[in-house]
C-alpha cells in the first residue's frame, strides 16, 4: 500500500507523561507548539526555537531532545516526558527541591530544560563528575546564573538521589 | 515555517517512489536538527518531508557475517555511543557522535543526516572517510555504493540524485592492531562548529604502521580524505618524526577559506597540528589505550 501524505491538520495520538493523548496539528508545527499551544503545558519554553538553548527539553521515547526540533507529527506513538511529569502527588522531585535550595534559578525561563536534561543525566549516570554535568548541560543556555549553581545543584541532588536509593 | 506535508513509509521502495514523485521538493527527515532548523528559517525550501525513521533498514545497527557494521542512515547519535561493540570499533565516528551539538540535539541527529547534509565542517565525515565507510544508495533505478570521500560534491551538495536516498553506510572490520580518532578545533569547549576537524586511522605491527588513513574537515568546499598523507606513514615507524610528516602532507592538502571562523592561515595550521593530534591518538587506541588530548 503506498504511504499517505499528510497535510493539513492531522490526527496525533501520543502518550505525554504515561497518559494517552490525543491532538489536531499541521505538520509544520513543532511539538514544542503543540505543547504550549494545543495542550496548555506550557513548562517547556521557546528560547531560540533553533536546537541552540534546551528550553524545549523534553525526553522522547528515552532519548532527551529539543522539542523545537521535533515536528507534532513525529510525536504519533511515541512516549514523551516533559517538565510536567516529573514533580509527583508525594511532592517535588530532588533536583526540583535542590534547585530551589542552591538557589540555582533567577528568572526561570531556563529551568525546565535543566531539570528534564540533568533528570535525563541521573537516570543514566547516578553518580556524574563535575564535568560530566557541564558536559551534558552544554546545551541549555542560562542568561542569569552564571551556571555554577546549577552545577552544583545537579550534583547535590545526585548525592540525595543516591543517598535515598 | 511553511506549510509542509508529511509521510512516513515503512519501505525503502515507498521512500523512493515518495521521493521521486516530488522530486526537488521533497527531503528525507532523519533527526530534523538540520533540515526542520533551515526550512523553519527559510535557508531550505521543502514541501515534503520523507520520515526515515519508520523504514527498518535506515534504522539498523549491526554486525554482518564478515566482521563488517551496518549503520543505518538515520541511527541517532546517542544510540552509536552507547553501543559497546560500535563505540569500541569505530571510535572516531563516535568521538564525533559525541561532539554533534548538545545531549539533545545527539537524541536525534543521525550520521546519515549529518552527511547527507554535506556541509564541510559536518563532524562525522572525516571519521568515516577514515574507517573507508561506503553509501548504501537505493533509488529509482536500484541500488548502488559510492565510497564516502565521493559522496560530497560541493558544500551542501553530493551525488544523491532526485529520487535517491541514503539507506545505510558499511563501515569494514577494522584490522587487529589498527585505532582511530576524531577531534576538532572551536573556540568555545562545545556546541559549536569546526574551524577545523581532523580524523586519523592506522594500523600497526608492533611500531611499523601498515596502513594509514587520515581526513580533514572545514578546510574545503568538501571534507578531504588526505590520501597522501596516509599513504606516506605506510612503513614508517609510529613516532613524532612520522607524524610530522603526514602533518605537513595534510597542511599542504588543506584549502581553506578565510571567514567568520578563521583565516586561511589558522586553518592550514590547525590541519598540521590536528592531523598529528588525530595520529597521535589514532596510535593510542591502536596500542590498548586512549587519546590523551580532549575533543
Ligand atoms: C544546535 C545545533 C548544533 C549542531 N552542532 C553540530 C556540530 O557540532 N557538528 C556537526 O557536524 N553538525 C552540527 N549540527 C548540525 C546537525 O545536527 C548535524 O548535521 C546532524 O548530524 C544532522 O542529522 P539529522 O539526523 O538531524 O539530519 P536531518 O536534519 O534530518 O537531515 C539533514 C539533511 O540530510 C538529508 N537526509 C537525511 N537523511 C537522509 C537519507 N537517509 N537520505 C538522503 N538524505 C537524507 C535531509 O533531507 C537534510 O537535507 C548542529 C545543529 C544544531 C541545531
Ligand atoms: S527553543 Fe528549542 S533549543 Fe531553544
Ligand atoms: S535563570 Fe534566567 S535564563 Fe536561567
Amino acid at each position: 500500500m503506498a504511504t499517505e501524505i499528510l497535510s493539513g491538520k492531522v490526527h496525533v495520538q501520543t502518550t505525554i507523561n504515561g497518559e494517552q493523548v490525543d491532538f489536531l496539528a499541521e505538520p509544520r508545527e513543532s511539538l514544542l507548539e503543540v505543547l504550549r499551544d494545543h495542550l496548555g503545558l506550557t513548562g517547556a519554553k521557546e528560547g531560540c526555537n533553533n536546537g541552540n538553548c534546551g528550553a524545549c527539553n523534553v525526553v522522547m521515547d528515552g532519548a532527551l531532545v529539543n522539542s523545537c526540533c521535533v515536528l507534532s507529527v513525529e510525536a504519533a506513538g511515541a512516549s514523551i516526558e516533559t517538565i510536567e511529569g516529573v514533580a509527583s502527588p508525594e511532592g517535588l522531585h530532588p533536583l526540583q527541591q535542590s534547585f530551589l535550595e542552591n538557589a540555582a534559578l533567577q528568572c526561570g525561563v531556563c529551568t525546565p530544560g535543566f531539570i528534564v536534561a540533568a533528570k535525563a543525566l541521573l537516570e543514566e549516570n547516578p553518580n556524574p563528575t563535575e564535568y560530566e554535568v557541564r558536559w551534558w548541560l552544554a546545551g541549555n543556555l542560562c542568561r542569569c546564573t552564571g551556571y555554577d549553581k546549577i552545577v552544583r545543584a545537579v550534583l547535590d541532588a545526585a548525592e540525595r538521589m543516591r543517598a535515598e536509593a | 515555517m511553511r506549510a509542509i506535508q508529511y509521510a512516513a513509509p515503512s519501505t525503502v521502495e515507498d521512500a523512493v517512489a515518495i521521493l521521486a514523485e516530488h522530486g526537488s521538493d521533497a527531503r528525507m527527515l532523519a533527526g530534523g536538527t538540520d533540515l526542520i532548523v533551515q526550512v523553519r528559517e527559510d535557508a531550505r525550501d521543502t514541501g515534503v518531508f520523507v520520515d526515515a525513521k519508520k523504514i527498518p533498514e535506515l534504522m539498523e545497527l549491526s554486525v554482518n557475517a564478515d566482521g563488517s557494521t551496518t549503520l543505518g542512515a538515520a541511527v541517532p547519535c546517542h544510540q552509536l555511543y552507547n553501543d559497546a561493540h560500535f563505540t569500541a570499533t569505530y571510535p572516531a565516528v563516535t568521538d564525533a557522535a559525541r561532539i554533534i551539538g548538545s545531549t539533545g540535539i545527539q537524541g536525534r541527529a543521525s550520521v546519515g543526516g549529518n552527511l547527507c547534509n554535506s556541509g564541510p565542517a559536518g563532524d562525522t565525515i572525516p571519521p568515516l572517510i577514515v574507517h573507508s565507510a561506503v553509501c548504501n544508495i537505493a533509488g529509482p533505478d536500484g541500488e548502488r555504493t559510492v565510497a564516502v570521500e565521493d559522496f560530497c560534491t560541493a558544500p551542501g551538495r553530493n551525488v544523491l540524485a532526485d529520487g535517491e536516498l541514503l539507506v545505510s553506510l558499511t563501515l569494514p572490520k577494522p584490522p587487529a592492531g589498527s585505532g582511530s580518532h576524531y577531534l576538532r578545533f572551536i573556540p568555545r569547549n562545545e556546541m559549536d562548529i569546526a574551524v577545523v576537524g581532523a580524523g586519523a586511522w592506522l594500523q600497526l605491527d608492533g611500531d611499523t604502521i601498515t596502513a594509514a588513513r587520515t581526513g580533514l574537515g572545514a578546510v574545503a568546499p568538501t571534507p578531504l580524505f588526505v590520501q597522501a598523507a596516509g599513504d606516506a606513514l605506510v612503513g614508517m615507524t609510529a613516532d613524532e618524526d612520522a607524524f610530522a610528516v603526514a602533518a605537513d602532507i595534510a597542511r599542504d592538502a588543506a584549502t581553506p577559506i578565510d571567514d567568520m571562523r578563521g583565516t586561511i592561515a589558522h586553518r592550514k595550521q590547525l590541519s598540521y597540528v590536528l592531523t598529528q593530534r588525530a595520529l597521535r591518538g589514532a596510535k593510542a587506541r591502536a596500542q590498548g589505550g586512549s587519546p590523551t588530548n580532549g575533543h
